[in-house]
């Protein structure tokens, strides 16, 4: 029993860690992004990675300080005071928070020591990091909002800084293409966030979390409004998160550099959209509607994305369909009203896709810009680090225990048993395909021999260490990082499920009551996913190293293949339905109303100053009996006007 | 007495105005002009403003009509060379001059006239009175006129000089 | 009763005369073509005004009136010196005083 004086002492002791968190990697933005070019390229870099390990440093002092059932609050000003609606800008620190922020600050720390060395020799170095610093504090401000206005700031700021980052090597037109198309597919997700709030702030005259947690509780549940609200803050998540039909931009955002994609398609920005939902979680138990639809899109999602993933071959790409795949799981878990399931995977995949991601990034470094794996091969000869935290981070991805993946994966396919077992056998069919698509590309990349050219087989070399400590970190973290949330099958009690029930447990009475799977139902699904899993590497390695396959040129595919490898023309269907009527229209107006219509008025106005001009300048006759005539006229007017009025 | 000398000079005034303004002959209107200015200088006299009589004289008749004079003389202008407008010009100066005193007249009518305590004082126009203002009430104007007359002189040399 | 102007003729006629005077001033400035002549009516325009101000003076018993006529006469006198001379230097250029012929600076 905590009294209310030490809690008052320990919270004002909090409250300046909590202000420092984002306010270091702004200060790094800052001082990287004015004194960059004055600075050697050698400091700039370390600059950045210690912004970001401050605040890793501040999260960690809140984390062991702070009691699970408690929250921060931090009030900074208030911002908007019209009549009746009043938006302050604050903070609120709580479990939820704390751990989104140990993900992004602690990867992200880790991404940006890899960067050092990724990005050695780049003449963009310096502004590399400045934007990576910017993008860690927007990402922050989003955790750590105390009320949508906030968070939708973050949002943004991260759209922008995925643009800015997808389209780092910008003299590239493709590149920038793809960074347009990221940002315009998540503007498109903004504007429903932008009505939800709308919506909201209508509805219930705040936009804070609690005070719109506490209004929605008396409205009925699956009322109208609520309804409304949910679904339009679902379309901004699936922008950001990349879900059907907003994820075309996240396998074109393969065009930034690996860390990029490491950090901002892995880790961080794409889950926002999956925080987001965690924390309106009340306002979605009400509205089961709108969590159907979640579902659905979730698993969705998670089964196209993976049909897709089988036959790319680029490295990055398959790792993008994995990604969107992985989310399509995370959203099905929120959808069936698994919430805490949903973060647990999500803090467990920022770890090994981030390394799968800078593993990758370690094979293209090393092959000296290769990206396709059909001329890789052979290369666990060469890069030995690289291959073993690689691995590891392959068997997390599959769900093979003791391994992270494990862990979360089973949490969420058990729920989705108790809910709908379609639901649970979809997930599961994406489950096997994932390990298949996984372990195809570790034997086409690491297996067999080298398929590429010799001069580039000469030049093949481990990564300097400071690329491969954090591999070999987040492969530690992908291997016990499972470990906290091990279920109570096992015996023990799920640490994070408990860590954050404070801020879940508001929607567990809404939501109906599921079937509670007894023990050894559970070891059943354990067991059937463990060797579903096992039994889809093993017919990996027959067609890829037994077999040794390889994948065919882009020319000779024809048929179903031929359709998934073009990823169903997705990108072409949106180009023809949306992107060409679109540019009908513009030109349509271009000739009807700009030049017609505005033109011509614009000219008109001109024309008839002109007319004016012409006219009055006759006045000017250059005859000084004139002026004065005209002088006695004007004064005989004035006297006239002043006698009258 | 003051009545009939008040209605002599105006009449008076008022015909050499309309010949200065209606004689064909450069010369003649200078020098109806100059008698328009001895009976204006009568006016003053009736008014109580002696010294500013005898002033309007010297410089008025003695000095500016003059300058005219010579200038008139210079030019070597006569009725011959005498410029014309054409009639319809002269009849609509003569509308818009009428026009104006009309208005006047007509703004005029309703002014009030400020009352004034009688007696009359009759001794305001007198040399010592003018000069006592103008040295202690007037002092900036008086001074800054002399600059005026010096920078008329200066201009005036510089704009009449032939170019060589 | 003193035998003073003032006292027989009302303050109004002085105002008239006055007014006459300057329109057949303005008259003169837009009925004559020859430059000096309009500067001649110029200064009629002046001297009806200075009459006005002198009767308001001895109608009020306050000498600024007087004072101010004085300095109309000092401005008056600077002003024809130097119109003059702008005359004759103009003269010079086109030998004549006609105010119609400088008409170049128009549209």
């Amino acid at each position: 029993m905590v009294n209310v004086t030490d809690q008052i002492l320990r919270d004002s002791l909090l409250i300046t860690p909590g202000m420092l968190i984002p306010l270091f990697p702004l200060i790094g933005f800052l001082i990287n992004g004015l004194f960059g070019k004055y600075l050697p390229k050698s400091i700039t870099g370390w600059i950045a990675s210690v912004s970001v390990l401050a605040s890793f440093i501040c999260t960690f002092y809140i984390f062991t300080n702070l009691p699970s059932t408690s929250s921060l609050h931090i009030d900074l000003f208030n911002w908007i005071a019209y009549s009746n609606m009043n938006i302050g800008f604050g903070f609120l620190i709580d479990p939820l928070t704390l751990v989104m922020l140990l993900v992004i600050s602690g990867v992200g720390f880790l991404i940006h020591l890899y960067s050092i060395g990724y990005m050695h020799g780049d003449e963009g170095f310096t502004r590399f990091f400045t934007h990576l610093n910017l993008f860690i504090f927007f990402m922050m401000l989003l955790v750590m909002g105390s009320n949508y206005l906030v968070m939708f700031i973050g949002w943004e700021g991260v759209g922008l800084c995925s643009y800015l980052l997808i389209g780092f090597w910008f003299k590239n037109d493709a590149y920038n293409d793809a960074a347009k198309k990221a940002f315009i597919m998540n503007r498109i997700g903004d504007l429903g966030f932008l009505l939800g709030m709308f919506l909201m702030l209508f509805n219930f005259g705040s936009l804070d979390y609690s005070v719109v947690a506490q209004k929605a509780l008396l409205l009925q549940v699956g009322s109208s409004v609520l309804v409304a609200i949910t679904l339009l803050l679902f379309v901004g998540a699936t922008g950001k998160s990349a879900q059907i039909p907003l994820y075309t931009w996240l396998p074109d955002a393969m065009a930034g550099p690996t860390p990029v994609s490491a950090l901002i398609h892995a880790a961080t920005m794409v889950t926002a959209g999956i925080y987001m939902i965690v924390r309106s979680n009340v306002i979605y138990a009400l509205a089961p509607f709108t969590l159907e639809i979640v579902a659905i899109v979730g698993v969705a999602t998670c089964l196209f994305a993976a049909i897709i993933g089988l036959m790319q071959n680029d490295i990055k790409k398959v790792l993008a369909y994995s990604t969107v795949s992985q989310l399509g799981i995370m959203f099905a878990a929120l959808g069936i009203g698994a919430f805490s399931s949903g973060m647990f995977h999500l803090v467990t995949h920022a770890f090994f896709k981030a390394l799968l991601f800078l593993g990758s990034g370690s094979v293209i470094h090393a092959l000296h810009g290769e990206q396709d794996i059909r001329k890789m091969g052979g290369l666990r000869k060469y890069i030995k680090i690289t291959f073993i935290t690689f691995l590891i981070g392959a068997v997390a991805i599959s769900g093979i225990p003791p391994f992270a993946g494990f862990f979360s994966k089973d949490e969420i396919l058990s729920h989705a048993f108790e809910n709908n077992k379609i639901i649970w056998a979809i997930l599961s069919i994406s489950s096997m395909m994932t390990a298949f698509y996984m372990f195809r590309l570790v034997y086409l990349t690491f297996f067999n021999d080298f398929r590429g050219t010799e001069e580039t087989k000469t030049h093949i070399h481990e990564s300097p260490s400071i690329m491969t400590i954090p591999l070999i970190i987040l492969a530690t973290l992908s291997i016990i990082g499972g470990f906290i949330g091990v279920p109570s099958v096992f015996g023990f009690t799920h640490q994070f499920q408990a860590y954050i029930s404070s801020v879940t447990d508001a929607s567990k009475e809404l939501m109906k009551e599921n079937i509670e799977l007894n023990h050894s139902m559970e070891w059943v699904l354990i067991v059937t996913a463990v060797v579903a899993a096992i039994v889809s590497i093993l017919y990996a390695r027959f067609k890829y190293i037994i077999k040794k396959e390889q994948p065919s040129e882009d020319v000779t595919l024809s048929g179903f293949d031929k359709v998934v490898y073009n990823k169903f023309y997705v990108d072409e269907l949106y180009d023809s339905i949306i992107v060409k009527p679109l540019k009908v229209l513009s030109d349509l107006f271009l000739v009807l109303v700009d030049k017609l219509i505005i033109d011509l008025f614009v000219n008109a106005i001109a024309w008839i100053v002109g007319l004016f001009g012409r006219t009055l300048r006759l006045v000017q006759s250059g005859n000084t009996g004139f002026y004065v005539f005209a002088m006695v006229f004007g004064i005989i007017v004035l006297f006239v006007i002043r006698l009258l009025i | 007495m003051s009545q009939y000398l008040f209605f002599t000079l105006s009449i008076l005034t008022i015909i050499s105005a309309l010949y200065v303004v209606f004689s064909r002959n450069p010369m003649y209107s200078v020098l109806s002009l100059i008698v328009c200015f001895f009976t204006i200088a009568g006016h003053y006299i009736l008014l109580n403003a002696q010294f500013l009589a005898i002033v309007h004289i010297i410089v008025y008749a003695g000095a500016i009509m003059v300058l005219f004079l010579f200038t008139v003389m210079l030019l070597n202008l006569n009725k011959e060379t005498e410029p014309h407008k054409t009639n319809w010009i002269k009849i609509a100066a003569v509308i818009a001059a009428g026009m104006l005193f009309l208005t006047l007249i007509a703004s005029l009518k309703s002014t009030q006239l400020g009352t004034y305590h009688l007696p009359y004082r009759t001794t305001i126009g007198l040399v010592q009175n003018i000069g006592e203002k103008l040295f202690t009430d007037f002092l900036l104007p008086f001074e800054i006129s002399s600059i005026l007359f010096m920078s008329a002189m200066v201009g005036a040399v510089m704009l009449a000089k032939k170019d060589n | 009763m003193k035998e003073i102007a003032m006292n027989y003729v009302p303050q109004n006629w002085y105002l008239l005369l006055s007014t006459f005077l300057f329109c057949i001033g303005i008259m003169g400035v837009l009925f004559r073509r020859n430059a000096i002549i309009i500067m001649m009516c110029i200064e009629l325009m002046l001297n009806s005004v200075n009459l006005l101000l002198v009767a308001f003076s001895a109608y009020s018993g306050n000498s600024d009136g007087q004072v101010f006529v004085f300095f109309i006469m000092v401005v008056a006198a600077a002003e024809v010196a130097v119109g003059l001379a702008l005359l004759v230097s103009i003269y010079r250029n086109v030998a004549s005083t006609d105010i119609n012929i400088l008409n170049k600076l128009k549209w």
